[in-house]
């Protein structure tokens, strides 16, 4: 970890990533109270990943959380109360009790998605987001995240394609915790690193270790911006480890009991606060005011929570239909002039233009198709991409990645 | 047709599918929100030409040539929503619809149920048989659709109607499931009016009067009903018949005032039999109108298989007028 951020920065980690492992831990005595409707998913050991990623984004950008990432909701400016009471499928939750987990969102003020349980549908909706965000001149980026499973799944490939074609401002957080229930990433994927996915799609990418929040941020700040000034989108391999089962009911034997001792002996949290005192930014009073805060805090939340009622069973009747002005006054936030969209000026002459067409190696300066491997365009353009992303790699590479050589060199093959 | 200075409709008869272009061209030149996303739908203005001028008139940013990933044509399109945006999905062929059931069925129909989260979008595409178009290029999937709570499912049978709904239906704030009987693009000519104008979402219409049984249908089926109400004219059965339009929601209350007129009901739909409207109709009918009905309720259907490509056998396994007419003769004898 290198020093880098303003303290208050380096305390805001800090913070969101105890507030993080804060809420679900009060909600793992929750779901031993009976008190959680349904399934609890954990992110122990992975707060890092939510909460590094979501720090770097604006308030006008945009996030779609998967269930590991109640961290980046807590970014985002999510209550912990509306953790609680989604679980408790209570009637003041989000979704008034209709939904649970972190399947909540917020279209006009923390602008949010909602994820659903099928995996990777998030990334072509997010690509949406950030293309609507483009086209409205609204300078946003969207991210969101898949694990390891996820992104086996045939919308992972569509999504990212279709963002890597469009260029869209999209940052795809792909969280390789090394296990989709119990089937361990070797049998996913058949890569040593995710990451050189992206190859795939033309699109750069970087591998992070998923333990190192400051990290974790630094790698996502500077992924987004680039994708915020039109670089199209990146891809962020975070690479951390799922302590917990993949729910509470799942005990995870499966997994081998050197490889839970290696990972718990890395705990982000853990990590981040010996490095805080190294650099004297955190001390044991200081510490201790933030877990005073934390912890009164989440008592309040959670009985506000405790308290709120079961919605009404007549609620599962309504609001399957938007009925219109009434429910929902859709309004278009335009941030360019609309006249640059609208006739005459949108318009436009239909044709394809083929960029190098004729230009190749092969054709000898003459009007001759091009051939593979004879992409001169293209050939110059990966040189730039190299040398661009191993200055990367130098300035954002922590200290103990997991496989920080492969990193580099992922980075350097990244287009 | 549209001409280069956007002056849309004139009021004259349109083909079936320049109704549908009109109403594209005419919502987006009333509101840039509204965008076509879609695979061949700029440059080559789509398979069948619905989009062909849009490009030019509204540009790339407006006009997007997709990869052929309707899940990303959906799902983009769902997120374009979130922020305001009105897209029209394009599916090629509504059979490719299906690549993207999870993205409709799951993420964009469920939202505003579940989170408060309206979706403003219009999947449409060309369906239907009669083209030999075979097993994938002539489906009739929207039961698929109407059994997903969440979305609306058009399916017009003239010019006006086509017009009037797709325009309707991008100005709705719910997704919207826009059927385009391909069998009608060129064949169906119909009056447009000048100016605009839409159809409400949801209301049937009785395109023709008649007192002694309801026929009830939709798309391509309509004009094959119409066809055998005049056969059964000439042998003295006046057939009400009634266009449904809109599938879901379904409009009970012009079914029922038809059939309590008439106490008989045949469902005639292009669609494969088991699990077609015309099942959603008949348990209406039970519950609400049993004791007006003077017979079974019958249906002329497709045949429960895939759609075969050879004329002969697509020949027998769609519904027409004279198996129409059959059933009807029977129906009336009760």
């Amino acid at each position: 970890m290198k020093k880098e951020l303003t303290r208050q920065q380096y305390l805001d980690l800090y913070y969101y990533m105890r507030l993080n492992r804060g809420v679900e831990d009060m909600m793992v005595k929750l779901f031993r109270q009976n008190k959680i409707v349904g399934g609890l998913y954990s992110s122990l050991g992975q707060e890092a990943i939510s909460v590094g990623t979501a720090y770097a984004l604006e308030k006008k950008d945009w996030l779609a959380p998967m269930i590991r990432n109640i961290g980046a909701l807590l970014v985002k400016g999510v209550r912990p109360r509306d953790v609680f009471m989604q679980h408790m499928a209570k009637y003041d939750s989000p979704t008034k009790g209709k939904d649970g987990t972190s399947h909540f969102g917020d279209l006009d003020n923390l602008h949010i998605v909602s994820p659903i349980s099928m995996l990777g549908d998030l990334i072509p909706v997010m690509t949406g987001v950030a293309m609507a965000g483009r086209y409205l001149g609204q300078k946003i980026v969207a991210m969101t995240w898949i694990g390891d499973g996820g992104s086996s799944t045939g919308v992972f490939h569509e999504g990212l394609n279709f963002a890597a074609v469009q260029k869209a401002p999209f940052v795809l957080i792909l969280e390789n915790n090394l296990w989709a229930y119990s089937t361990p990433v070797r049998k996913q994927v058949p890569l040593e690193n995710l990451a050189d996915r992206a190859k795939a799609y033309g699109i750069d990418s970087y591998i992070v270790d998923g333990n190192d929040v400051v990290a974790v941020y630094s790698t996502a700040k500077e992924a987004v911006e680039r994708a915020r000034m039109g670089e199209g989108p990146i891809l962020i391999e975070a690479k951390s480890f799922r302590r917990m089962g993949h729910a509470q009911h799942d005990p995870a034997e499966y997994v081998p009991k050197e490889m839970r001792a290696y990972w718990q002996a890395r705990d982000p949290i853990t990590l981040y606060e010996k490095f805080l005192s190294s650099e004297k930014l955190l001390d044991a009073k200081s510490k201790k005011e933030i877990e005073e805060e934390i912890n009164t805090l989440l008592a309040k939340e959670r009985e506000f929570a405790e308290n709120s009622p079961l919605p009404p069973a007549e609620l599962a009747e309504t609001g399957v239909y938007c009925t219109g002005d009434d429910c929902h006054k859709i309004r278009v936030k335009w941030e360019r002039p609309i006249e640059e969209v609208t006739p005459p000026r949108s318009s436009v002459e239909a044709v394809w233009t083929v960029p190098g067409f004729g230009s190749g190696q092969g054709s000898g300066g003459a009007n001759a198709p091009i051939h593979f491997g004879d992409t001169q365009p293209a050939g110059t353009k990966r040189a730039e991409a190299g040398k661009h992303t191993a200055k990367v790699a130098a300035k954002v590479a922590p200290k103990k990645t997991v496989k920080a050589a492969s990193a580099s060199s992922s980075r350097k093959a990244g287009r | 047709m549209p001409g280069a200075n956007g002056n849309a409709s004139n009021g004259t008869q349109v083909t079936f599918l320049e109704a549908i272009k009109q109403a594209m061209f005419e919502e987006m030149e009333r509101d840039p929100a509204v965008v076509l996303i879609g695979e061949d739908v700029g440059v080559y203005g789509g398979a069948f030409k619905t989009s062909e001028g849009l490009l030019r008139r509204f540009g790339w940013e407006r006009v997007i040539d997709t990869p052929i990933s309707e899940s990303a044509i959906i799902g983009a399109a769902c997120g374009m929503s979130y922020c305001g945006l009105r897209p029209i999905c394009e599916m090629q062929f509504i059979d490719f619809i299906v690549c993207a059931f999870n993205q409709i069925t799951n993420f964009v129909a469920k939202g505003h149920y579940l989170w408060n989260a309206p979706a403003p979008i219009v999947v449409r595409g060309p369906s239907g048989g009669g083209v030999h178009g075979g097993p994938f290029h002539s489906a009739n999937p929207e039961m698929y659709f109407v059994h997903t709570p969440g979305l609306k499912v058009i399916y017009p049978s003239t010019p006006y109607d086509a017009k009037g709904l797709l325009k309707a239906a991008v100005r709705d704030n719910n997704p919207v499931l826009f059927f385009e009987h391909k069998f009608l693009y060129r064949r169906i000519k119909g009056e447009v009016p000048a100016g605009d104008y839409t159809v409400p979402i949801g209301k049937a219409v009785v395109r023709r009067g008649g007192k002694h049984l309801t026929i009830i249908s939709y798309a391509a089926m309509m004009h094959t009903s119409l066809e055998a109400a005049e056969a059964l004219a000439r042998e003295g059965i006046e057939a009400e018949v009634i266009d449904l339009r809109t599938l879901l929601p379904l409009d009970e209350e012009t079914i029922l005032n038809s059939v309590k007129k008439t106490n008989k009901c045949l469902v005639v739909h292009e669609d494969t039999r088991t699990g077609g409207i015309a099942g959603e109709i008949a348990a209406i009918l039970f519950e609400k109108a049993f004791d007006d009905l003077d017979g079974p309720l019958m249906r002329v259907t497709s045949l429960d298989t895939p759609v075969p490509y050879a004329p002969t056998l697509e020949e027998y396994f769609l519904p027409n007028a004279r198996k129409i007419f059959s059933a009807a003769k029977e129906l009336a004898r009760y």
